[in-house]
């Protein structure tokens, strides 16, 4: 090996070439000859040993599926359950003649010709002897018709399976989603274990978020077949742990209340806990039947769902982002006062147009349009009367900086951090995100926009809520949440998780402001006054779903009423001692006194009434 | 030289009209390969439970494997000797996208999504590694230094490591061997070949404590004994055994298999697969398929001696022996005289994109042996 290496040789290193290709080939054929004897040694020699060991392999192992955990709502009502369904399945092995038995099970039940067709489909790619379902869902005469009919149709076998139900229906849809069936995507990233026996797994909603509780664990089962592998004894079993139960903060009274009280308008809805963070109702509208889902939907519901241009499968909760509207000015107020930006005392002339030094045309306002709310606006009338100039000034002096800040303290501008799947994050705006969505500087025009909930700002429905219930708390920092325990272990922390440092003083005064919107003579929200023997505290908003011109007038009877402004409302109740907070949208409904607030006014009133109820049955 | 070298040397430039070199093709390549297939359908028919489904599914990934053979046949030795680079760089970039972006199954995190379809970086890597090391070394005077196969080393462990960690065992081994056959092959110094041994010995130990995962020690141990561990990785040894066993001399008969038709062998249509081969055409069924792989395997060889430069001579010779490391590492394994890691059998088992790699690597063979003559 002591050759100059400086020299290269092609006919040499072709020889050193074809010697090591020449080892290789020997090692090839040695390790070939290895295996050639070990499996001779298997086969033939120790063959006699094997052949007895695999006559006597009539050991089979069966999964057992687990029972899908329940959830529950805050009073023990049960949202998901597990009912039994009954399918006809086929072991084409055990039937004579596999033709003439789908014609004899035709004539007997309805099967259709998309059963048919998906049952030869399944038929390609299942192992002998596996169950082939050719019907789902057999009706109870369907059962008993089978069973008298039963010695005429070997082959043909019922069989009972768990199948998830929603006994609500369409009023939780978008809350516990659904679960469907495994699809090819999935299967590839799932514990193939884990669900053997299992054929469904929680696509959306809280059925995704908690899919490891709610699956439970699988057992086993081991059964002596006989010869063609028909279970004929069990031998051993593990039985299966059934899913973790969960049990919701939401009370289905109030979610109903709330859902109907929309009465078919589009919306969204989020009623909170002051207390806990816990969420108590939560509305998407318009919904959908989850059920439908389950046992797989048909092309046509789901393309009527998919398509449908009140998007009911869009979940407006949490996916829905919107421009807050005025429902913003309580915040900003605090955020003004807490930094001695304003004070309760200043007063401003509002005229119906402020105009930024630098800039010729004006900003109106769209509120009112009478030439301004006159002399002396102060914070709480601004607040009261929903004044748009007061706040546009409010803005400018506060600066993007401090509102952007604070703004993510109440829940603005990144997800709430729910426990659903999903959430969107919404848009607080301020320099950095500006420049990054847009490449450009900020403005003082867009502080403007900002100042009254439009602009680039994007808030979801939980977004307002979640603000409304930091508000109602004077400042406790709680995510919201949907599930309360697990399989009664309630989880734990009530303590809030941090707190909005802002003065006594400016919450009290907040309040008071926040209250004269709903109780006072001039307040946007007077109209849902009437009757109420306890006080709320809220903050309507408009959003533009289009934008008008400065000169312009918004009229809705000159414009299609999918372009009609959003309605919005935050409110929280009763104000001496907040317990619940709401956070609410009604897509194209105009005004937020008129259309969002009486919403909320009858989840508060079925709230109280609840609350008013619970402490009578504990005295 | 001769005058008649210069007047060969002229008439040769598209002197070969032959189709087979036209299209390059290697004829004795192809239909070993065709084979295979063909055999590789027909056992899979009966292990996946007379399944057309899944022979259909397969025979597509074949087909597509067929045509990225014939693409890859197409382009000059020269050109894959200038790319490897790029590729290995490439797919070293995958990889360590996948640590962080990749998605997988069972724990196992393999693919990348890319949107319209998913890529597994690791089989990339089966044709980079050795591409890039015989790129690598034959570029230097045979047989390379000490830092030659030092770097040689390094491009190699890098990919296995990434692979281990992901974690695949079975394909970090392939890529393993490919790299250091590139390098035996070069001609690495005796006194490497027995130091890196000794090495080796001396890190197993550290391999065992440190690097293994446990199911990982469970299966050398269960090889060991597999009755201590009957419901886990020991009951597939057990029942693969026990399927080989039952065979005997001419087997149960295609689709006759009890073992594999009752479903006691697991994975009986992946990796197990020749367990079921095994148990239906028995010992004249094994043999008779390890005859056509060694012949795949000698025809690869001579491919390899006739080769015109140094690189293709590497690439070829890797391929070759890497390509018997897929087929005793699962034949050992499923006859219980190797740990259990997930390693396909080429061409038989079912899985489209280690076909489709597989493929791509007798491609790369057929433009080395289908490359005209210089003289």
């Amino acid at each position: 090996m002591m050759v100059d290496a400086a020299f290269s040789d092609p006919a040499r290193e072709r020889m050193l070439f074809a010697r090591r290709l020449f080892v290789g080939t020997l090692v090839t054929l040695i390790l070939s000859i290895v295996l050639s004897l070990r499996y001779f040694d298997l086969q033939v020699s120790r063959y006699e040993n094997f052949a007895t060991q695999s006559n006597n392999n009539r050991v089979l192992v069966r999964p057992l599926p687990p029972p899908r955990g329940l959830i529950y709502d805050r009073k023990g009502e049960l949202v998901a359950d597990n009912r039994p369904s009954y399918n006809l399945t086929i072991v084409p092995e055990r039937s004579d003649d596999i033709e003439q038995l789908l014609s004899d099970l035709g004539q007997l039940i309805t099967i259709s010709k998309r059963d048919i067709r998906r049952f030869r489909k399944n038929l390609t790619r299942r192992r002998p002897f596996e169950q082939t379902t050719l019907h789902v869902n057999l009706s109870e005469e369907e059962r008993a018709i089978l069973a008298v009919n039963g010695h005429r149709l070997s082959g043909a076998e019922t069989s009972a399976r768990l199948i998830r139900h929603y006994p609500f229906q369409d009023l939780f849809a978008h809350v516990i989603g659904y679960v469907g069936r495994i699809n090819e995507r999935e299967s590839q990233t799932i514990e193939s274990v884990k669900y053997s026996g299992t054929d469904s797994i929680g696509k959306v909603g809280l059925e995704k978020f908690y899919e490891s509780q709610l699956l439970g664990s699988v057992g086993s089962e081991q059964v002596e077949t006989n010869a063609w592998g028909r279970a004929m004894r069990v031998l051993d079993r593990t039985a299966a742990v059934p899913g973790d139960n969960l049990t919701l903060y939401i009370d289905s009274d109030l979610q109903r209340v709330a859902f109907e009280a929309f009465n078919g308008e589009r919306g969204a809805l989020v009623a909170i806990e002051v207390e806990t963070g816990g969420i108590l109702a939560m509305v998407s509208t318009p919904s959908y039947d989850p059920n439908l889902f389950v046992t797989g939907i048909s092309q046509k519901n789901y393309d009527g769902l998919l398509y449908s241009k009140d998007r009911p499968l869009f979940d407006r909760t949490i996916r829905g982002q919107y421009p807050p509207g005025s429902t913003i000015k309580p915040m900003f107020g605090l955020i003004a006062l807490q930094n001695n930006i304003v004070t309760p005392d200043d007063r401003i002339n509002d005229n119906g147009y402020y105009y930024f030094e630098g800039i010729e045309r004006p900003w109106r306002d769209h509120n009112f349009a009478r030439g301004g709310h006159g002399n002396g606006v102060n914070l709480s009338k601004a607040i009261i009367e929903s004044c748009n100039i007061y706040f546009y000034g409010l803005g400018v002096k506060t600066g993007i900086d401090l509102l952007s800040n604070y703004g993510s303290q109440f829940g603005l501008g990144s997800t709430t951090g729910i426990d659903m799947p999903g959430e969107r994050p919404g848009i607080m705006p301020n320099r950095a995100w500006k420049k990054g969505a847009h490449g450009q500087s900020w403005f003082n025009g867009d502080t403007i926009n900002a100042s009254i909930g439009q602009g680039f700002m994007l808030t979801t429905p939980l977004q307002l809520a979640v603000m409304s219930a930091r508000i109602a708390s004077r400042g406790d920092v709680r995510s919201p949440r949907l599930v309360k325990s697990i399989n009664g272990v309630e989880k734990p922390s009530l303590q809030a998780e941090d707190s909005i440092e802002i003065s006594a003083k400016h919450w009290v005064y907040m309040h008071q402001a926040m209250e004269d919107v709903v109780h006072s003579s001039r307040g946007t929200a007077r109209s849902i006054s009437k009757g109420l023997d306890y006080r709320i505290a809220g903050k309507t908003g408009t959003a533009q779903a289009i934008s008008i011109d400065a000169e312009e007038k918004y009229d809705s009877s000159k414009i299609d009423k999918r372009q009609w402004d959003h309605a919005l409302f935050v409110a929280f109740a009763p104000v001496e001692k907040p317990k619940i907070a709401i956070g609410l949208i009604v897509e194209n409904g105009e005004h937020g006194g008129s259309s969002a607030a009486p919403i909320a006014r009858a989840v508060f009133d079925a709230y109280m009434q609840s609350q008013q109820s619970t402490t009578l049955v504990r005295r | 030289m001769h005058r008649g070298d210069f007047v060969r040397q002229l008439s040769s430039p598209g002197g070969d009209r032959r189709p087979s070199r036209v299209l390059h093709i290697d004829i004795p390549l192809l239909l070993l390969l065709l084979i295979l297939c063909g055999i590789g359908l027909t056992v899979l028919y009966s292990a996946s439970g007379q399944s057309i489904f899944y022979v259909k599914r397969q025979a597509t990934f074949m087909l597509v494997g067929l045509f990225s053979m014939m693409i890859m046949a197409q382009f000059k030795p020269r050109f894959w000797e200038r790319g490897s680079a790029l590729i290995y760089v490439g797919g070293l970039a995958s990889l360590v996208a996948v640590l962080f972006f990749g998605v997988g199954a069972k724990g196992a995190q393999r693919w990348l999504d890319l949107g319209f379809t998913r890529f597994q970086p690791s089989e990339l890597m089966k044709i980079a590694v050795p591409m890039m090391v015989s790129a690598y070394l034959s570029k230097r005077y045979l047989p390379p230094q000490f830092k030659h196969v030092f770097f040689a080393t390094v491009a190699t462990l890098l990919p296995v490591f990434l692979v281990a960690k992901q974690p695949d065992l079975g394909t970090s081994l392939i890529i393993f061997s490919s790299g250091f056959f590139a390098i035996f092959l070069a001609g690495l110094g005796k006194r490497y070949l027995i130091s890196t041994g000794l090495l080796a010995l001396a890190a197993a130990p550290t391999l065992w404590f440190y690097v293994l995962l446990d199911y990982q020690k469970q299966r050398v141990l269960t090889l060991l004994n597999p009755e201590d561990d009957k419901l886990g990785a020991g009951w597939n040894i057990i029942q693969s055994t026990t399927a080989i066993g039952s065979g005997g001399w001419s087997g149960k008969g295609w689709t006759q298999g009890t073992q594999s038709q009752l479903n006691f062998l697991p994975e009986s249509h992946t990796d197990f697969i020749i367990a079921v081969l095994a148990e239906e055409f028995g010992l004249i069924g094994v043999l008779t398929l390890l005859l056509v792989y060694l012949l795949l395997i000698g025809r690869c060889m001579v491919i390899a001696l006739n080769a015109q430069t140094m690189f293709s001579r590497l690439v070829a010779g890797t391929l070759s022996l890497t390509f018997f490391v897929y087929i005793f590492v699962n034949m050992g394994m499923v006859s219980g005289i190797l740990p259990v890691v997930g390693a396909p059998l080429p061409f038989i088992s079912y899985g489209g994109s280690a076909i489709v790699t597989l493929f791509c690597g007798f491609g790369i063979l057929m433009a080395i042996s289908t490359e005209p003559k210089r003289i």
